[in-house]
């Protein structure tokens, strides 16, 4: 008995006591960087269209996203357009940028980007009345958002 | 004996505890990335300076709301826009604006056709977009597609013929350390091929 109790005395066993504190280090590294999606679309999902020569934007904080669908109820024609929970006039549009503005540094502004999230069957129509409306409050910079893919024909 | 009860609890079910939360945050973590086409929309300006532009330096892209194509007036697919478009910017066939009083010169890095009824030079190559209200958004978006393509590739061609590298791989150099003399590649080639897109009122 006792020459294998000098043994275990000469080798201990590695100490797994710090274990959950790196998981657990781990664990609020990832519960601080989920994000929860911030919005509920109230519009049917968009099936953004595909393509191929796609940048990546930058700055999520200083995106704005607008979100052009059909409507859940298919009674419904046309394309709604949404921004942060609920359904909104194309005449609204500035007023929405205006307040996504507000929330921004004064300097951050010039560098806000509107990303245009539109389903594929949505009308032109629809996505230029939105651009003139942007253009009118000098938010120029747009991106069309898309995903990364090379094949167009899904598209049309 | 009271001791060897109280001795203390046993913690290695609390890794588990925490790996199990763990992964379920690893599971439900979303990082998407938003992507998409960027444009930047022209100014609103009140006296827009009258300016007149040559036919020949447009290209007329017409779409309409059965999603069908016209580029100067000939029946295309989309997928032949990228080489029309290349095509036409890449032309080179005059010489390019006057700019701060020096005279205009011809294209010396264009490897066009330098045909005499295309465009004159890539700095004055516009092309117009006209799309129609009811055309769908997945067309148009092909269509940018395929023009922000076009131009990509040219500017692709020019860096690997002046810096031997591709204008991606400059590009994302640039984000990533944004030295002066990259700065200076990047303008040059988009100073070279710029981007002129002119969307005119859509079709009732």
């Amino acid at each position: 008995m006792s020459k294998f109790k000098k043994k275990k005395k000469g080798l201990p066993a590695i100490s797994t006591a710090s274990l959950p504190d790196i998981v657990f280090m781990l664990l609020f590294f990832f519960m601080v960087s989920t994000t929860m999606r911030e919005t509920d679309l109230v519009i049917k999902k968009p099936v953004l269209p595909t393509a191929s020569e796609v940048k990546k934007l930058e700055h999520k904080s200083l995106v704005s996203t607008i979100y052009v669908g059909k409507s859940k109820d298919d009674r419904i024609s046309g394309d709604k357009i949404q921004v942060n929970d609920k359904i909104i006039d194309i005449k609204d549009i500035p007023a929405f940028v205006f307040a996504e503005r507000a929330l921004r540094k004064e300097e951050e502004v010039k560098f806000m980007t509107t990303s245009i999230k539109a389903d594929k069957g949505a009308n032109v129509g629809t996505i230029l009345d939105i651009k003139e409306q942007l253009r009118d409050i000098n938010a120029l910079k747009i991106s069309f958002s898309t995903t990364k893919g090379s094949n167009l024909k899904t598209n049309y | 004996m009271a001791r060897r009860e109280n001795s203390d609890i046993n913690a290695g079910s609390m890794a588990d505890i925490a790996f199990l939360l763990l992964i379920f945050f690893l599971v439900t973590t979303t990082m998407d990335v938003d992507s998409g086409i960027a444009r930047k929309l022209p100014e609103k300006t009140e006296d827009a300076p009258e300016v007149t532009i040559k036919e020949k330096n447009i290209l007329d892209i017409v779409v309409n709301r059965n999603n069908q194509l016209l580029v100067e007036n000939e029946f295309v697919q989309v997928t032949d826009i990228k080489r029309l478009a290349m095509d036409f910017i890449d032309n080179g066939g005059g010489i390019s604006a006057a700019k701060d009083g020096n005279p205009g010169e011809p294209c010396d890095y264009c490897n066009g056709a330098k045909d005499p009824a295309s465009s004159d030079h890539p700095s004055k190559a516009i092309i117009s977009l006209q799309s129609d209200r009811g055309t769908t958004y997945g067309m148009y978006v092909s269509i940018q597609n395929e023009i922000e393509g076009a131009y990509n590739e040219l500017r692709n061609k020019l860096a690997l013929k002046k810096y031997r590298r591709s204008y991606k791989d400059l590009l994302d150099d640039y984000k990533n350390n944004g030295t002066e003399s990259l700065k200076t590649k990047v303008d040059f080639l988009k100073d070279s091929y710029p981007q002129i897109i002119s969307e005119p009122e859509p079709i009732k």
